[in-house]
């Protein structure tokens, strides 16, 4: 029926920006965790990306078409395991968001993630119009929810919120109307607006949610307390200067003031240890990524495909934008890590199963 | 299915370039953020980075020692370990401060009323909350390095005095910091360090004190010491030597015993203060670790006034010692003529009211010139001379000879004495002054008012022939002020053969004659209260008269002072206060022959002032070799001699 796509299709920069910034990533491991503990997290994260990149190439080969026709059934899977989290679940750091699954503990929520992407990629490719009528954008948004909802009562603020942007990312593209634009952008100013002011933070938010919140609004109220963590990583990214401290010279990050300076806040050690100019490099790399990511969704063969990409773009971009603007106390933290540099099993899958999706539709651009 | 997503190619490119540009923003946005904090807030947080990481301990400089004019020391330093509490995490503080009150014994309140005194303090700075840790205290923080991170150890010098009062009020004491001072200091002062408070202590901070340094250890987020940086060393306060000699000092302490009243011994020549003693005295080492309220309070309430240096701050009256002022006077205005000479009965009636003499009632003096006068001390003939003169004469040869004007001795809160006159009595009573009250101030009653101080430099500056050295404690002074008032060749030599034979020809000080020394002086008994009060109240102890000597060796231009105030002992001032000063001259000559002899270079070589003066504890082997060196006077002896 087609030609396999050969090596040539894949995106070899896009290789190439991952595997930078996953570099970064574990020579900040290193320094972060050498001397301690935790000493050797950089190869256990090595192999993580291995695996990570085995599983983008197997994904890859998969045609795309094929996953979207299964989108309802995945999504039915990823509300199913949801569920089950909540009940089967193991409870880490105060939260249930861990399945076992062939020995390892995978979090849940982030192959929800995956799923969604699929899931709102097959149902915009489906609206037939140009523009985006009221019905679908609502019943969009119900699907949305529920898995959402489901994640917040784990509770899992950080990975409920990345939902959002890929409901909104896939909205626009898939051709929202201005006036719904404006009301859903009131009700969210509303939504962040009731967050931030007490009396109504109350009754929506969980007590360690709020306290995030005030210790996110006034850092320096109690440096030991609640607002700690950001004080601290700020102190960090502040005190590094723009030439940096040097590459295991962070003290911030060597004396352990940064909180989980392997993971969420990498980018504090490694904005430390490497100065604005590291900084620089790191951000940058980013940004190449996303916009690398929007011109494969340019270039894409189909429509769906490109709200494939799209998906992966928004969830990714928003991982950056909430993760490094906390590290900068511009956001309270919400526990969402650094896409490739920060440590963990199952962020790292689910970045490469995502960038494996967008290489589908990317070997896929000239087949018919 | 009913609808296929496959083969739509409607790709919204226009929006997809919308989301490139919202990724640039977003991602600029970003870097903006970490420059504001990378590059125009980095100093602020560079700080913010040591002060977490890095602990500063102070390392307290040793206060500068004192030593005598041979370099012998007199206060100097024992160290001795504080506890300070660290209070960079007031939740684990709060949490564990019940235990840390039970392991050092200090009551929770306490240490609860300290943490809120601190309460302005940054919170980097610790707390002493201990001054004085014991061994067991030591063994406590050591044993409980881990689980109450919160207590370290302080290593301060305490200061040590000698015992007894030994020279106390002189050199004063240490004490921490006032909050004035502080606000006083230009920041050069810090809550709990420790200062000079009164006397050289305060007069000489500046050189004593030395500047702390700083231990700073690099502590990771649990507060565990990781590394340590090179330490900041203290440097050390310099030493001071002053001019006081031990061995008189010795002598001067434990002749006036433990009777109030204070002894200054000068060197009129230099205006080296030799030996000075005020009685009562607190003892200064009380004061050097924290005083308690109780004891403050007792020291303020007594009515003896321990806290009062009597030397530079009794302001009484000088009695018939002034009797030289108004000699002086006489002689150099020639009114009445030197060769004036009255009747004394025992009493005299000037402006319609009696004023008696010292004898009335026992004896009267006859005829008596003014060498008789002196000898005798004879209120008569004086009563004469001042109602001659008038008050202003006596209060320009009063005023130029330093009454009422303070000496600029190098001690703080010295007062000034005063020398009354009639622009006195217009501007502080608004009134006229009253003849009468003229003839009482020329024997020194009235309102005249002078300090142990001032009679010694007043008494060797006339006998030097009007030369009036400024008394100064510190060895190496600079500048040291004179103030020379003319007197005539004549004068000088009349008044100083009267004060020879005061001692040395059967006068009031008649006891006191030292073979081989030309031991000269005045003595004076001054009323607390007047004859006619004294008669109403019946002869109560506190209101007797204060006893006055100034004796000075030898006759002419001599090498040493020394005024000696007892107060009301019940006896006349050659009898309460001359053997004291007859004992620091004797000691004075008997040391001044032994050096000429050699005999006591062995003392001298031992010490090398400023550089190797051995420790205080070195000093009880001195003592013992310059105890042969001079005769100490015990307190039997002293008795006998006021028989």
């Amino acid at each position: 029926m087609k030609d396999a796509p050969g090596t040539r299709d894949y995106d070899w920069w896009l290789i190439a920006i991952l595997l930078a910034i996953c570099t970064l990533g574990v020579i900040e491991i290193y320094s972060a965790t050498q001397g301690s503990t935790l000493a050797g997290m950089h190869t256990k994260q090595i192999r993580w990306l291995v695996v990570g990149f085995i599983l983008m190439f197997v994904l890859s080969r998969l045609d795309y078409h094929l996953i979207l026709d299964q989108a309802w059934i995945l999504y039915l899977v990823g509300v199913v395991a949801l569920i089950a989290v909540l009940f089967f679940g193991h409870t880490r750091f105060g939260a249930k968001r861990w399945l076992p699954v062939v020995g390892e503990l995978f979090q849940v929520s982030e192959l929800v993630k995956l799923i969604i992407i699929i899931w709102l990629a097959r149902f915009f490719a489906e609206v037939r119009t140009d523009e985006l009528s009221l019905r679908d954008l609502i019943k969009a948004g119900l699907l949305v929810g529920l898995p959402l909802g489901l994640i917040l009562k784990q509770p899992d603020l950080g990975t409920a919120l990345v939902l959002m942007p890929l409901l909104v990312v896939g909205a626009f593209l898939g051709g929202l109307q201005w006036q719904h634009a404006t009301v859903i952008t009131l009700a969210g100013a509303l939504l962040v607006g009731s967050v931030f002011y007490p009396p109504v933070s109350k009754h929506l938010l969980k007590p360690y949610q709020r306290e995030r919140i005030t210790s996110f609004l006034h850092p320096e109220e109690d440096a030991k307390g609640s607002g700690y963590q950001l004080l601290q990583s700020k102190i960090a990214v502040g005190s590094g200067g723009f030439w940096g401290k040097g590459f295991r010279n962070g003290t911030q990050n060597q004396l352990g003031y940064i909180p989980v300076r392997y993971s969420d806040f990498i980018m504090s050690a490694w904005a430390e240890e490497q100065g604005f100019k590291g900084v620089l490099i790191a951000l940058g790399l980013y940004m190449a990524l996303l916009l690398r990511l929007v011109q494969n969704a340019q270039r894409a063969k189909d429509r769906a495909g490109m709200f494939l990409v799209m998906g992966v773009a928004a969830a990714l971009g928003f991982h950056v934008l909430v993760n490094v603007a906390m590290v900068i106390g511009a956001m309270p933290v919400t526990g969402i890590p650094l896409p490739l540099m920060s440590y963990g099993g199952s962020a790292t899958l689910f970045v490469f199963l995502a960038i494996g999706l967008v290489m589908n539709v990317r070997i896929r651009r000239f087949v018919n | 299915m009913s609808y296929s997503f496959r083969n739509d190619n409607r790709l919204p490119q226009a929006r997809l370039a919308v989301v490139s540009y919202v990724i640039v923003g977003m991602i600029g946005l970003l870097l903006i953020g970490f420059w504001k904090l990378q590059v125009i807030d980095s100093d602020k947080y560079s700080q913010w980075a040591d002060r977490n990481r890095i602990r500063s301990i102070p390392v307290i400089a040793p206060r500068g020692r004192m030593l005598d004019r041979d370099g012998r020391v007199l206060v100097d330093n024992y160290p001795s370990f504080s506890v300070l509490l660290l209070r960079d995490d007031p939740t684990l503080v709060l949490k564990q401060l019940p235990m840390i009150a039970e392991g050092l014994g200090v009551p929770l309140n306490d240490l609860a009323d300290q943490l809120d005194n601190a309460r302005e303090l940054p919170k980097f700075q610790p707390i002493v909350i201990k001054p004085e840790a014991t061994p067991a205290d030591v063994a406590f923080i050591e044993s409980h390095r881990s689980d109450i991170p919160l207590l370290e150890m302080l290593m301060v010098h305490r200061r040590r005095y000698l015992p007894n009062g030994f020279m106390a009020h002189t050199s004063g004491y240490v004490g921490e910091v006032s909050e004035k001072q502080i606000e006083d200091s230009n920041g050069k002062f810090r809550p709990g360090d420790f200062v000079g408070k009164t006397g050289l202590e305060r007069q000489y901070n500046d050189m004593l004190q030395g500047t702390d340094g700083m231990r700073r250890v690099i502590v990771n987020s649990v507060g565990k010491e990781v590394d340590r940086l090179p330490t900041q060393e203290a440097i050390p306060g310099k030493q001071i030597q002053l001019t006081i000699d031990y061995d008189l000092q010795q002598v001067a302490e434990q002749s006036l015993g433990v009777r109030p009243g204070a002894v200054v011994a000068l060197d009129p020549r230099s205006g080296e203060v030799l030996a000075m003693v005020s009685r009562p005295t607190p003892d200064p080492n009380n004061f050097a670790i924290r005083i308690s309220n109780e004891e403050w309070k007792r020291l303020n309430d007594d009515p003896l006034h321990p806290l009062l240096n009597r030397t530079i701050q009794a302001q009484l009256a000088p009695g018939s010692v002034f009797k030289i002022v108004t000699a002086t006077a006489m002689l150099e205005d020639r009114n009445p003529p030197e060769s004036y000479t009255s009747f004394c009965p025992g009493y005299g009636t000037f402006y319609g009211r009696q004023f008696k003499c010292w004898v009335f009632g026992k004896k009267s003096h006859g005829t008596v010139d003014l060498k008789e006068a002196i000898k005798e001390s004879c209120d008569i003939f004086f009563y004469n001379v001042g109602m001659r003169l008038g008050i202003d004469r006596l209060s320009y040869y009063g005023g130029h000879v330093g009454i009422g004007h303070k000496t600029g001795i190098d001690l703080p809160s010295e007062e000034s004495g005063l020398m009354p006159s009639a622009e006195w009595a217009e501007r502080v009573f608004h009134r006229k002054w009253y003849a009468g009250e003229t003839i009482s101030v020329s024997t020194g009653q009235g309102a005249v008012t002078t300090t142990p101080l001032q009679l010694a430099r007043m008494i060797g500056g006339i006998a030097s022939g009007g030369v009036f050295k400024q008394p100064h404690l510190l060895k190496d002074a600079q500048n040291v002020g004179e103030e020379r008032f003319h007197i005539s060749e004549s004068t000088t030599q009349k008044i100083t053969d009267a004060m020879y034979a005061v001692v040395n020809e059967g006068g009031t000080g008649g006891s006191l004659k030292l073979a081989g020394v030309e031991l000269s002086g005045k003595s004076g008994t001054a009323q607390v209260i007047g004859y006619a009060t004294r008669e109403r109240f019946g002869k109560q102890k506190k209101f007797e008269d204060n006893a006055w000597f100034v004796g000075y060796a030898p006759r002419r231009d001599p090498e040493i002072v020394v005024a000696v105030l007892v107060q009301e002992s019940g006896q006349h001032g050659g009898t309460a206060s001359g053997p004291v000063a007859r004992d620091i001259i004797k000691a004075y000559y008997d040391k001044k022959t032994k050096k000429l002899d050699g005999q006591i270079t062995a003392d001298g070589k031992g010490f090398d002032p400023g550089k190797t003066a051995p420790p205080a504890t070195a000093i009880q082997p001195v003592l013992k070799q310059s105890g042969q060196a001079v005769t100490v006077p015990t307190r039997a002896r002293v008795e006998e001699n006021r028989r």
